[in-house]
């Protein structure tokens, strides 16, 4: 690992500061994926920036909903009473990843900007768009087992956001505050934060340089109560999604009056299926609606020879999750 | 070295100057000499160069025992314990937090020492394996893994037993599938799975303070 400096910051505009004057520095929280990164000189950072001092903390009900500070640890919200009652998909979403040591370390910031398991992006001595742009990408023609089906290009196939709590974020329509280096705050919905790959998949996401994740906040609703996270993978713990959906319906005498439909292991970012929405709302809460949402979900996807089973596999997910929470 | 040296830090003391170009001119005169003696030749470089880098002050409490350390900012929590303290009963696997060997307590917190910088740890308390038994009287986890044979070649066997008394003190112990789920974070390679959570069921249900 390269030689760096250290600095624990005390405040935001610290932080931001720093990364204005030296944009080749880099913030950690957690640590997790960056020191992974860092071990296998992905990255090397001349300078870290400290942001555990800062004060984006707490868990607290506001006027938009369960507001979350980007600082707090996955564990310590998965478990939250408010997060449990208000949000099952979330804290599912939390407790199904990493491990207890991780989710113990790992901030929810540092979770929504973790970057893809994609094998050539994480291996230097293989091309990789995403990491060194224009000098191709061997997984089309590679292993691509477990990469993207839906919202790919020719440049890039990786599941750019492999985890899993982006995908419950982006079912229940969580909304991000971004402090930029002016000290100014902007809220981005988290269905608009993330870029899809294009031919240019090394933007991954609409952060500035230097900008922050302040806080999450996640609005209030009845199918975000009535909401789970089914989570499919290769071994029955610790591992990434091979295919994932998180749900939400309100169901009254039968009828779904709202829908919410995200899945993970899939996208090229956390996918959000309007389209899956559609045909649920106003239909009855029956397998054949199920069916014919996992299909409108699926409708896109562009496959390869190594992953086309992950079309099956999503919508067969997405039904079993909806079975769950009708 | 001399041209990129920081016009904020000491200059390098004339001693280790002198050290490291007679090092140099052994170097060069054991080019041919057994490998072994050459790489021993250049670890002790790699200490002097290591010396050039800032180190940063750094406060712990390590099983109790208060430590005055300064560390290099890229030393993991992991390497200041083995490689530093010599405290070797935690144990480096994967070193990318995929296998838990490394796990130690942190504020009371399981985590892979292996993905954390030491120096993000200040003032904080840390428990190591060398930290759970009181002298000579193991520790309840300790004991069941003997009594249930909870390993076979023992090597992931302090990570193991560090997350397995968190998960009895997180109230994650509740069954067997949520212990199996709790502990997934700690790989075993020998297979001694069904022994650990044995191991963990009795502590659980044996009344021990954990």
């Amino acid at each position: 690992m390269n030689d760096f400096s250290y600095t624990q910051a005390a405040s935001a505009k610290e932080a931001t500061g720093i990364i204005k004057e030296k944009p080749q520095a880099a913030y950690i929280a957690g640590g997790t994926t960056l020191l992974d990164m860092m071990k296998a000189n992905l990255l090397e950072p001349p300078q870290l920036v400290d942001l555990n001092q800062l004060p984006f903390k707490g868990i607290e009900q506001t006027s938009d909903g369960l507001r979350i500070g980007a600082i707090e640890r996955m564990s310590t919200v998965g478990e939250h009473p408010l997060v449990v009652q208000q949000f099952p998909a979330v804290s599912q979403a939390l407790l199904l990843a990493a491990s207890p040591q991780l989710r113990n370390m790992a901030s929810i910031g540092g979770n929504i900007l973790q970057r893809t398991r994609c094998g050539y992006f994480r291996d230097a001595a293989f091309p990789c768009n995403k990491r060194v742009p224009g000098s191709g990408c061997p997984a089309i023609a590679g292993d691509h087992h477990n990469l993207a089906i839906l919202g790919v290009s020719d440049s890039c196939i990786a599941t750019a956001y492999p985890g899993d709590l982006s995908v419950a974020l982006a079912a229940f329509d969580a909304v991000l505050t971004l402090e930029n280096q002016k000290g100014k705050q902007r809220r981005v919905p988290i269905t608009e934060f993330y870029l899809l790959p294009g031919k240019t998949p090394q933007r991954e996401n609409v952060l500035e340089s230097g900008e922050l994740i302040v806080a999450v906040t996640i609005p209030g609703a009845a199918h975000a109560r009535r909401s789970t996270y089914l989570k499919v993978r290769e071994r029955s713990s610790y591992a990434y999604a091979l295919a994932s959906a998180a749900v939400g319906l309100d169901v009254q005498n039968g009828t779904i009056r709202t829908a919410r439909v995200a899945l993970g292991g899939v996208g090229a970012q956390p996918w959000r299926s309007r389209e899956a929405e559609k045909v649920l709302t106003g239909a009855p809460a029956t397998e054949a609606t199920f069916l014919a949402a996992a299909a409108a979900a699926l409708q896109g996807a562009q496959p390869l020879e190594h992953n086309r089973f992950k079309v099956e596999l999503a919508q067969n997910t997405l039904v079993r999750a909806l079975q769950q929470v009708a | 070295m001399a041209t990129n040296h920081d016009p904020d830090l000491p200059a390098p003391h004339d001693e280790h100057r002198r050290n490291f170009l007679k090092q140099s001119s052994l170097l060069t005169a054991l080019a041919l000499v057994p490998s072994a003696v050459v790489e021993a030749a250049e670890s002790k470089l790699d200490e002097r160069v290591a010396e050039a880098i800032e180190k940063i002050p750094l406060s712990l409490k390590i099983n109790g025992k208060k430590h005055k350390l300064k560390v290099e900012p890229r030393t993991t929590l992991l390497d200041l314990l083995r490689e530093d303290l010599h405290l070797t009963g935690t144990k480096k696997g994967c070193d990318y937090g995929q296998c838990g060997a490394c796990t130690v307590h942190v504020d009371g917190l399981r985590v892979n020492s292996c993905l954390s910088f030491a120096v993000m740890h200040d003032g904080q308390e840390i428990t190591t394996i060398e930290g759970l038994a009181s002298g000579d009287d193991l520790h309840p986890m300790q004991e069941a893994f003997v009594k249930h044979d909870g390993f076979q070649c023992g090597y992931c066997t302090p990570g193991q037993i560090m997350s397995a008394v968190a998960c009895v003190r997180e109230g994650h112990a509740g069954s067997e599938a949520e212990i199996r789920e709790y502990m997934s974070g700690n790989i075993c390679r020998c297979g001694a799975y069904a022994n650990i959570v044995a191991a963990i069921q009795d502590v659980k249900s044996g009344g021990k303070k954990v």
